[in-house]
């Protein structure tokens, strides 16, 4: 029978399709990525932010408790502190350095616990529907009922001050909205017939969910949730300014906005550098998060 | 090793003489939820009473219009949606009684009408025919998955790795049939696998199907909105209506005699080449009856020129007509009995 599409004598088949390169997904991710340029630097930035703030106690820097009472309010480019000093005489290039160790971890960590929690009721939600989309939907339903900064304040108030206590709260606040998209996303996908024709082969409800589903929600779940990061450093911030988070004199970037917005008249230059961190860091998360939508989408 | 060797099909149980796959009273209602509480407000009758059998290595095709039941018929026989009532019988096995959900699976395939909502997009062509074969654990998925590809048109080394949004329409339809096919099915559940196929495509589809259907000895249950394709490839025709059975008979009977009047509307509406072919029957008016409350009695007497005070009392029964045994059809104007004015006349030429 004439098979016109696939003939291999065909003359206007590409050269280059008659090769197939065995290439796997995330492979093919990373070559995308590669050829980003913009990603690329978000990710370089982040990924220096990330490392200077593991390695800060080796980068042979000073001791950023370390105050002095004639040297406070220094301004930008002062012999020995470069980025000058905070209301305390505490130089300000050493607290920002030290300062993201807890703003990254505080900003990371509840959104991507939340990212696992939230993706795996929404999927769940999403692909079985039904009674256990209705429990698992309303439940999530009541924490939307509360604004997500009140709702943070009340559960680190009810279980106390703490960096601990502070994590717990902010992944309880963002588990919900996560849910929301992910059950979003997956009830789509789950009406798709590819997802009937795998269930056809009579695979388990597991299996179309790991080599069907996953792959085709996960990355605007993952989008959202790394739009979510900016948020949970501010919120992270909010808690520390009203004494349930972060305690002085820990460095930590919501914390020294803070308390240096008094000093906006004296030295405004300097009161901006730790939001000059927070937005620096929230941008090229969420550039990068663009940029790795881009590439997980094979269309392109 | 060639691809035939690799095919391997659950073994037969009955014999020649028992049917593939034999349907009894088959229900299926959507509920209709709405509401504050989400309360049923309503039923769709979707499929109702449905039973047909089809024979091994036969070729039925089931037609109808838009929203009969055909697709939902089709995703019970796969046990994709479940049935409220009925029976299905897989070679002998009645379903859930001797016969897993699984079981039916790997006996039963289906080819999907939108060749690329069918295939996950984020798949390689080789993973997504490979699949099932890995799901039911055969041997060597990607090997018989290159060579089922090979068999159907696509030339593994130059698809394989490639995504569903590089290939055409015919194309991703051969994938979708190689994905079947890979299963090592007895019966292929074609839901109007080639209409959104350009002509020419259309054509070199059917023939591959007509071969493969040769070459591993399959079943298929064909189900279209297009006469000429169904003609083509069926041995038996079984026409729908509204969910319900109105006539079922071999292709040649049915092509020289329509006996319901809905099967011969559903014929006359169909365009002819011929000029001087051309009927003088009267097209079917307006849209089918809604399916939530359908006409009492016979299903189609809404809109039937012959219709009578019984016709909207009682529903006829599937029977065969008098000079013919297997061509079937549900219509009191066959049955000498019924109580309609020209019973036992049949529809007037």
């Amino acid at each position: 029978m004439a098979v016109v599409e696939t003939d291999p004598t065909d003359p206007r088949a590409a050269p280059d399709m008659a090769v197939a390169k065995p290439q796997g997904y995330w492979s093919g991710v990373m070559s995308r990525l590669v050829r980003d340029p913009v990603t690329m630097l978000c990710a370089g930035v982040v990924l220096a932010l990330i490392l200077a703030a593991i390695f800060a106690p080796f980068l042979g820097l000073g001791d950023p408790y370390k105050g002095s009472m004639i040297a406070r309010l220094k301004p930008l480019g002062t012999a020995g502190h470069i980025l000058g000093t905070d209301e305390q005489g505490r130089d300000m290039l050493v607290r920002l350095i030290y300062g993201g160790r807890l703003t990254l971890f505080i900003g990371l960590v509840p959104v991507v616990l939340a990212f696992f929690i939230g993706s795996a009721l929404g999927i769940t939600a999403g692909y079985v529907g039904g009674l256990t989309n209705t429990l698992i939907m309303r439940t999530v339903d009541v924490f939307f009922a509360f604004p997500s900064v009140l709702l943070a304040i009340a559960i680190s108030g009810a279980l106390g001050a703490g960096i601990t206590n502070s994590l717990v709260s902010l992944t309880i606040v963002f588990v919900p909205p996560i849910t929301r998209v992910a059950e979003a996303v997956t009830s789509g996908v789950r009406k798709l017939d590819y997802i009937d024709a795998a269930r056809a082969t009579g695979a388990s409800a597991w299996t179309v969910i790991r080599v069907h589903v996953i792959g085709n929600v996960l990355s605007p779940i993952f989008v959202y949730a790394s739009s979510l990061t900016s948020v949970c450093m501010i919120l992270a911030a909010g808690l520390s300014f009203l004494g349930i988070g972060v305690r002085p004199p820990e460095p930590e970037w919501g914390l020294m906005l803070n308390t240096l917005r008094s000093a906006i008249y004296v030295n405004p230059w300097l009161s901006a550098l730790p939001g000059v961190m927070i937005f620096v860091t929230s941008l090229c998360l969420n550039l990068l998060s663009d940029g790795l939508r881009s590439a997980m989408n094979v269309r392109d | 090793m060639s691809v035939t060797d690799t095919y391997t099909p659950v073994p037969d149980t009955g014999g020649p003489a028992q049917p593939l796959i034999s349907v009894r009273g088959l229900q299926k209602h959507f509920p209709i939820k709405g509401g504050i509480l989400g309360r049923m407000q309503g039923k769709v009758q979707a499929v109702d009473g449905v039973s047909f059998e089809v024979k091994k290595g036969e070729t039925l095709g089931i037609v109808g219009e838009s929203g009969c039941g055909k697709s939902t018929t089709a995703k019970l026989l796969i046990g994709l949606i479940e049935k409220d009532k009925g029976e299905i019988i897989f070679d002998g096995h009645a379903l859930g009684e001797r016969l897993s959900l699984k079981d039916l699976r790997r006996g039963v395939q289906m080819v999907f009408q939108d060749s690329y909502a069918t295939l996950n997009p984020r798949l390689t062509i080789l993973d997504s025919v490979a699949f099932g074969a890995r799901v039911q654990g055969l041997d060597d998925p990607d090997d018989l998955a290159r060579k089922m590809m090979d068999r159907v048109g696509l030339d593994p080394n130059r698809f394989a790795h490639r995504y569903p949004h590089e290939l055409s329409g015919g194309q991703r339809q051969r994938v979708n049939i190689a994905r079947a096919l890979a299963m090592s099915p007895r019966l292929v559940v074609l839901d109007e696998a080639v209409s959104a196929l350009d002509k020419s495509v259309e054509a070199q589809v059917l023939n591959l199907l007509s071969d493969l259907r040769e070459e591993f000895g399959l079943t298929y249950v064909f189900i279209s909105h297009d006469l000429n394709v169904v003609r083509y490839i069926s041995d038996r025709i079984l026409v729908m209506y509204l969910g319900e059975v109105v006539e079922v008979a071999p292709v040649d009977s049915i092509w020289s005699e329509q006996a319901h009047p809905y099967t011969r509307s559903l014929f006359s509406a169909m365009p002819a080449m011929d000029p001087d072919e051309r009927t003088e029957e009267p097209p079917l008016a307006g849209d089918p009856p809604n399916p939530i409350n359908p006409p009492s009695g016979c299903r189609f007497h809404t809109r039937c020129r012959f219709a009578s005070a019984v016709c909207k009392e009682r529903a006829p029964n599937l029977a065969g007509l008098t000079r013919r045994g297997d061509h079937l059809v549900a219509c009191h104007l066959y049955d000498a009995g019924s109580g309609h004015p020209k019973a036992g006349q049949g529809v007037p030429k």
